[in-house]
């Protein structure tokens, strides 16, 4: 069985003029256990919406997403960001850490809202990103890439069985990006972890083996681009 | 990580907005638990201070001016009765025994007060305790010009045994008014915290024949301070000088009529209560602006925290327990204050009127105040909490610019 089956998903927005303004219309995805897949899409693909929705952090208007045996819209909130804290590991493309809090604390902090903090784990995650000597430093004190390191080890830091990525070389220059690329590959295979990562750069996309264009999942990106 | 550390590590992301916030709940707080505890302790000391005696007995006036002026060492003395009112008195089956005094000097706003040697020898203001004089000092003795000075008095004044000083005409300094007579003090009172502490001790003929009083009062005392036998006695004599008889007042019991002194500044309490409780509302409110103003910035550490797994009702608890936290931050610099402000408030009324009061004295409000306090502003969390449940999580997750 998939890890992830998603079905006749649709989710829309109010747009100012008061109509709807749908997003994501996808029929059907799978993501194979360990499986590496990228996600080909321009801006305003509904990319990000689309793994905002797999991750539970929105609600789909219909259709149907099964995570790791579960389907998502049998559970309620709680239960989603229960699931979401165990099973998902997610890293942006802002990174979005947590600058009142050092590197160590960010990888904590993602912890303790699933399995529980442990602190051995969270030292070694980081020195596997190479920051085990920046442990107390805040992500301010950090250079982009090294901020990025943080993200992954702070998304590989409750065992998850997917990893979603959005844009995550988004911010980076050349060499930092293929760095980072690389780091979040080996870290996904050595961890068990599954990975979808959506980007729209070319370079990005040629390390994929399995790369998926948005435009022929999602209805919603044809009409867009249409 | 926990919820605990969350909240600590927001307090210190909002150091500032922490630290003035919770300075407003440390200044409510602390003025709270003052005005409370002022009024409780003052009220407790002044109608439990009695001198050692049950009533007295003075000239026709009101009942709380005598008390005031023959046991406090306060107010203007309502007048003279005579040594033979004493002398009836002292005789009554109902009377244990009578302490004349005799006022009408000062020594630098010190009162003079004249009695009798048997306040060292009989009186007990405490049960057990009896005014003493330190070594090497003693009492004076009847008819001499000596005096003993209260502990108060000696410390302000720097008296020791020995010293010679010429009192000053009236209960209020006036150099031009100097006596010529001169006193020696023979002995210093040990501290009776009662307002025996800050008057000067002289015999009772010393006030009666001061040069420039007047002669035909000089057999006249001021009020006779008395121990009764039974509280029948009290009501016997009340009947018999303030029912029967026009002339003289007599002020018992002496802790009910203090009481009537409260009750009539009643009013001052509860518009200081209310002043307080104010100043407690407005500081709770000021929590709930501080938090709710820091709500847009910290939107995005919300949404982040959500991402990462966190659930609705964790960042709502976030909120309220920030803002108990605030509260409690705060409460425990209102004991600073409160232990400064009663400590001042102590060392006035104690001067003033020579009745201690105990800052460190344990009194329920002292516990009940901070809870209130914490509970009150947890209540003011809700308001941002709700904001920051309803927070957007994927609205939020992208950087403001």
């Amino acid at each position: 069985m998939p890890l992830l089956e998603i079905s006749q998903l649709k989710k829309a927005f109010l747009a100012p003029d008061g109509s709807r303004h749908t997003v994501v219309d996808v029929s059907a995805f799978a993501l194979e256990e360990r499986a590496q897949v990228a996600l080909s899409g321009e801006s305003g693909s509904g990319k990000t919406t689309f793994l905002n929705l797999i991750a539970g952090i929105l609600a789909p208007d219909s259709g149907g997403i099964r995570l790791a045996g579960r389907e998502m819209s049998a559970l309620n909130e709680a239960q989603r960001d229960r699931l979401r804290a165990t099973t998902i590991g997610y890293i942006f493309q802002t990174f979005n850490l947590l600058q009142g809090y050092t590197c160590l604390e960010n990888v904590l902090l993602g912890m303790s809202f699933g399995p529980g903090a442990n602190r051995v784990f969270a030292e070694a995650l980081l020195k596997r990103v190479g920051l085990g000597d920046k442990l107390n430093h805040r992500p301010r004190q950090l250079s982009t890439g090294q901020q990025q390191r943080v993200a992954v080890a702070r998304a590989l830091a409750n065992k998850p069985k997917l990893v979603l990525a959005d844009e995550p070389t988004g911010n980076l220059d050349h060499r930092n990006a293929r760095e980072a690329l690389q780091l979040i590959r080996e870290a996904c295979r050595e961890n068990g972890a599954a990975l979808l990562l959506v980007s729209h750069d070319r370079e990005v996309l040629a390390q994929f083996e399995n790369v998926q264009e948005l435009h022929k999942i999602n209805r919603a990106a044809v009409a867009e681009a249409q | 990580m926990t919820l605990f550390h969350i909240v600590l590590r927001s307090l210190r992301q909002h150091a500032l907005s922490t630290g003035i916030t919770a300075a407003s709940i440390a200044l409510a707080g602390g003025l709270l638990m003052s005005v409370w505890i002022v009024k409780e302790q003052s009220q407790k000391a002044f109608t439990g201070v009695n001198a050692g005696f049950d009533a007295v007995l003075g000239a026709r006036g009101a009942k709380l001016q005598l008390v005031l002026n023959a046991v406090f060492h306060l107010e203007e003395s309502p007048g003279n009765l005579a040594w033979q009112d004493f002398l009836d008195i002292q005789k009554s089956p109902a009377v244990l025994l009578a302490v004349p005094i005799a006022v009408g000097d000062n020594y630098h706003g010190y009162r003079l007060v004249g009695t009798t040697t048997n306040l060292f020898t009989e009186v007990e203001y405490l049960p057990g305790k009896r005014y003493r004089v330190t070594a090497p000092g003693r009492p004076f003795e009847a008819g001499y010009t000596e005096a003993v000075v209260g502990s108060f008095v000696a410390q302000r004044l720097g008296l020791k045994v020995g010293d010679e000083f010429h009192p000053f005409h009236g209960l209020i300094f006036d150099e031009k008014n100097q006596h010529a007579e001169t006193y020696v003090v023979t002995g210093i009172m040990e501290p009776s915290n009662t307002p025996a502490d800050r008057v000067i001790w002289i015999p009772l003929e010393g006030i009666q024949n001061m040069k420039g009083h007047d002669a035909k009062s000089a057999a006249d005392i001021s009020a006779v301070l008395i121990k009764l036998k039974s509280q029948i006695a009290g009501r016997t004599l009340e009947l018999l000088y303030n029912k029967q008889g026009n002339r003289l007042t007599f002020a018992w019991p002496i802790a009910q009529i203090m009481a009537q002194l409260f009750d009539k500044i009643a009013w001052f309490d509860r518009v200081l209560a209310l002043v307080s409780y104010l100043v407690a509302l407005v500081a709770t409110a000021s929590v709930l602006a501080s938090i709710y103003n820091s709500m847009n910035e910290r939107r995005r550490d919300i949404a982040i925290l959500r991402a990462l797994g966190a659930r609705r009702h964790t960042i709502f608890c976030t909120v309220v327990l920030e803002a108990a936290a605030i509260a409690a931050l705060g409460m425990v610099a209102a004991f600073v204050i409160y232990g400064g402000i009663l400590s001042v408030v102590a060392k006035v009324i104690r001067a003033q009127t020579g009745v201690v009061l105990d800052p460190f004295a344990v009194h329920p409000i002292l516990l009940w105040t901070p809870l209130a306090m914490i509970g009150m502003s947890a209540l003011a969390g809700i308001v941002p909490a709700i904001k920051a449940y309803r927070t957007n999580v994927a609205e939020n997750l992208t950087p403001v610019s």
